[in-house]
This record gives C-alpha cells, sequence and structure tokens, in this order.
C-alpha cells in the first residue's frame, strides 16, 4: 500500500538481524578492545556491524546500480532527475524553514516550487535559482535540532546508513511527509523514491576514493556525519564555544 | 551517507573530494606562473615597505604605515584563495584534469601558507607530544602527502567558482582568528570554507581547514588516536607512507 513505509518496516526487520550480526562482529573488529570509545557513539560495536552490513549492500548492489547510472545516463537527463525530484522536496522543506522560525526562508522555498513547477517545466529545469531563489537544505531532524532536541547516540542504520536517534526519527517523518509520499500513484512513487536514492548514490561516487584512502573508514564517516549534522542545524554559524 | 542525501543531495558533484594517485613532478610552465603570481602577493608588502620609509621621514604618518605592514587574515584568505582559483580557471593545463600538474600547483602555490607542524600536532592529538622528533618528521612528511591528495582532487572541480570573504569577527591585536569564505556558483547553495589560521611574524598561516561543517583536523584525529592506540606511533607512520606509496605507485602507472 505505500512503498516508502514498506520499505521503512522492512529495513526494521533488517536492523534485528544486524543487530545481531553486529554483535558478534564486534568482538572482532578492527581495533579490538584497544578501541577508544567515543561519548557521542556508546553503541559503536553494534554500529559497525550494521556499517559492515551496509558496506557489502553497497559493493553488491548499490554502488554498481549508481555506476550504471553515472555511465549510461546522458548527463542532461540526470540534471532534469536531479532537478525533479529536488523540487519535490522544496515545499517539505519550506514547512521545516517554518517550523525552525524562518519565514524568509519558507517563503523562498515555496517561491522555488511554485516558479520551477510552472516555468521550469514541472521542475526539470531550475529558473529559480537564476532569480535568486536559492535551494535550502533543511529536513526534520535538523528541526528538531532546532528545537533543542539532542542528537542522542550515534546510530547506523541498515541501507540509510549514518544517522543518530533524533536524525533517525527525522529520517522517518521526512520519508512520510515529503511530496513523494503524497502522490496516489504508487509506480510513480516508488519509481520517485527508488530514483531518489540512485540519484544521491550517484552523487556520491566521487566521495569513494576519499573513503578508500582513509585508515577507519567506519570513523571517518561517523566524524564527518555529526560535524556536518551539526553545523546544518546551525546554519554554519556554530556557538562560540565550538 | 544516503540520510543526509535523500532530502537535498550534498552537491558533491560540484565539491568532489575524490583521491586519484599523484606523483610530485613539476611543470615548468605552471612554474613561470606561479613565480608571477608570488611577486604579485608579496607586492603589497613591498609597497608598505616603501610607505614606512616615506613615513618615517614625515614622523606622523608612522602609526598608519606600520598597520599596514601587517596584512589582515581575511585579506591574506581573500588574495590567496581568489589567486588559485583565478590561476586554474587562466591555465587551461591545471583544468585538464591532470592530478599531477594540480598537485604540483598546490605544493607550490597553497602549500607554503599552511603550518603543517600544528596542523599535524593537531591531528594527532594528546599523543603528538609522546613522539619523538624523528617520529614527529615522518608525521609531517605522511601527512603532507595525504593533504596534498586531498586537496589537489577537490580543485579538479573547480570551474566558475568565486570566492566570498565574510566580514572578519576578531579584534586587530587577535593572533588566532577564524576566517570564514565561502564558494560561490553560478548554480546551487554555496559552499563554506571556513579557516583556522595564527599568527607567525608579520604573516599568516592556515592550521585547520572546514570544508561545508567539517574540520579537517577534528576528521583525521579519531582515525590517528585509534591507529596509535592499536599499533603504536609508528604503526601510524607506517600505515600511512604505505598508502602515500600505493598512489604514489598507481600513478607511475598510470
Amino acid at each position: 500500500m505505500n512503498g516508502l513505509l514498506d520499505a521503512l518496516r522492512a529495513c526494521a526487520v533488517a536492523v534485528f538481524l544486524v543487530l545481531a550480526l553486529g554483535a558478534c562482529a564486534s568482538t572482532s573488529g578492527p581495533g579490538g578492545a584497544a578501541r577508544t570509545p567515543s561519548p557521542a557513539d556508546p553503541l559503536e560495536p553494534l554500529n559497525r556491524g550494521v556499517y559492515a552490513f551496509n558496506d557489502v549492500v553497497d559493493e553488491f548492489f548499490m554502488r554498481p546500480v549508481a555506476v550504471a547510472y553515472d555511465k549510461y545516463m546522458p548527463d542532461v537527463l540526470q540534471l532534469i532527475a536531479r532537478n525533479f525530484l529536488s523540487n519535490l522536496y522544496d515545499p517539505y522543506i519550506g514547512l521545516n524553514n517554518l517550523l525552525q522560525g524562518k519565514p524568509k526562508e519558507a517563503i523562498s522555498d515555496i517561491g522555488r516550487f511554485l516558479v520551477n513547477s510552472t516555468i521550469g517545466f514541472f521542475g526539470f529545469g531550475d529558473p529559480a535559482s537564476d532569480i535568486g531563489l536559492q535551494k535550502h537544505r533543511e529536513d526534520f531532524g535538523q528541526t528538531l535540532g532546532v528545537w533543542g532536541v539532542p542528537t542522542g547516540p550515534y546510530l547506523v542504520l541498515p541501507i540509510f546508513g549514518p544517522s543518530d536517534i533524533r536524525d533517525g526519527v527525522g529520517l522517518g517523518v521526512d520519508a512520510w511527509a515529503g511530496l513523494i509520499n503524497r502522490f496516489e500513484n504508487v509506480p510513480f512513487r516508488n519509481s520517485a523514491a527508488g530514483l531518489t536514492v540512485v540519484q544521491a548514490r550517484a552523487q556520491l561516487l566521487t566521495t569513494d576514493g576519499l573513503l578508500a584512502d582513509a585508515l577507519d573508514r567506519y570513523l571517518l564517516v561517523r566524524d564527518v556525519y555529526l560535524q556536518r549534522r551539526r553545523n546544518l542545524v546551525y546554519d554554519g554559524i556554530l556557538p562560540e564555544d565550538d | 551517507m544516503l540520510h543526509t542525501l535523500l532530502i537535498d543531495p550534498l552537491p558533491l558533484d560540484r565539491l568532489p573530494v575524490s583521491i586519484s594517485p599523484i606523483s610530485p613532478f613539476r611543470i615548468p610552465s605552471a612554474m613561470t606562473r606561479l613565480s608571477s603570481l608570488f611577486s604579485c602577493l608579496r607586492l603589497p608588502a613591498a609597497f608598505a615597505g616603501g610607505l614606512i620609509a616615506v613615513a618615517l621621514s614625515l614622523g606622523a604618518m608612522l602609526p598608519a604605515a606600520a598597520q599596514a605592514n601587517a596584512q589582515a587574515p581575511d585579506e591574506f584568505i581573500r588574495i590567496l584563495s581568489t589567486r588559485v582559483l583565478d590561476q586554474i580557471k587562466q591555465d587551461k593545463s591545471l583544468r585538464s584534469g591532470d592530478i599531477h600538474k594540480l598537485a604540483a600547483f598546490v605544493d607550490e602555490a597553497v602549500m607554503p601558507n599552511i603550518d603543517f607542524e600544528r596542523m599535524t600536532a593537531l591531528s594527532v592529538g594528546r599523543n603528538w607530544r609522546e613522539a619523538t622528533p624523528e617520529q614527529q618528521k615522518q608525521l609531517m612528511t605522511e601527512f603532507r602527502a595525504l593533504l596534498l591528495r586531498t586537496y589537489a582532487g577537490a580543485l579538479t572541480a573547480v570551474s566558475d567558482q568565486q570566492v566570498r570573504v565574510k566580514p572578519l569577527r576578531a579584534a586587530p591585536e587577535d593572533t588566532e582568528v577564524v576566517v570564514r569564505s565561502e564558494i560561490v556558483q553560478a548554480r546551487g547553495e554555496p559552499i563554506q570554507l571556513d579557516y583556522r589560521l595564527e599568527k607567525k611574524g608579520d604573516t599568516w598561516r592556515i592550521f585547520n581547514l572546514n570544508i561545508a561543517g567539517v574540520w579537517l583536523v577534528e576528521t583525521y584525529r579519531n582515525q590517528f588516536t585509534q591507529e596509535i592506540t592499536a599499533k603504536g606511533m609508528d604503526g601510524l607512520i607506517q600505515s600511512l607512507a604505505e598508502r602515500n606509496r600505493k598512489f604514489a605507485q598507481a600513478a607511475k602507472a598510470s
């Protein structure tokens, strides 16, 4: 009935499987007992298990699909797909800006959606950027952060990857509330959700080299994620004590 | 990674931090351009020096001229980043995607402005002081190669970008400041790019770098600490050296 929620439910089942795997994997993980636990990551042994699972899924499924997409899909079509999906999220981004007490940004986001959906031909183009309506990057996890909800422990979600308790809840709300989920047409909805994931992974292909270069990929991803999310919550202006 | 990207993908296609193999050989044409770049960079200092000579004879103008001698940190970043971008935009060989040429360019244009000792010490963290001077030297060498690779990879994405340095929030007597800037491009959100600088004599040196909210030093610290805990200081040096060798070999093969 609902593609995204079904997917999330399937993920919940996968979590239990992977947590069990993770508990086994943790004893033989890199660094072993010598690891220095991070206060932000008390669930590290479990997280490493899920990370290893995600890595396998990525190596044998996500990455090959993204590589093929990047190779065979003409650049123009990739751009159109990216614009189209990005446009579908703009009203929801505007809603989050409103919830974060940023009405000016919210109006700009709605403006973007109106301009791009009409002049931009269903969002295939992005003329809104040309007239100075800048794309914003907001989600419900950030909104919770602005409201003062702490992140909770770092959490690696199956398939979805790095997160924390707060952002995990945010992700659930995002998936449920986003415009993609408002479409009644199930094949369209599932295609759009699938395309979102594939093109997001394709955009990350350029970072694969950086990951390969890391001493410990798990730590690199975690430390980048935590810093990046904190920065997003504060919109780039961190408090002085930082 | 996917989570952050589901709502609105990070514009990584515009900021690839991909790693490609490099080797440290130099390009003569790039060298000549670089020397002209450096003469440009030195010009304001020479000009200020001349001013001081005049001011000395005039007496009253001395304080103002002395101030002009020490460059403001935001000005330092503005000149440096504008030069780097302009140089890449003008030089076709640097935009050809040839990572060797870019690496040689970064080595000449960017690296002299970085305080490697401090940057390496901060990345290694509390273990730095326990390292012998020889180990510290080796760590700096290997870390430098790692950064060179990363930075050169990022510069392959230069096309139509401009740098906008934000107003400095620091007192004139501060010797450590954060300069905030952003990379502005024709399309898409600006990319945040901040620097931590320290004053060394009359000039400024970069010792930490923040791309899109992620500090470079903080990103390496936990990995380095873990490697030291597991394999010791020499183990970390070895791991870094191994990676650098691997990339150098891949560069030769290509």
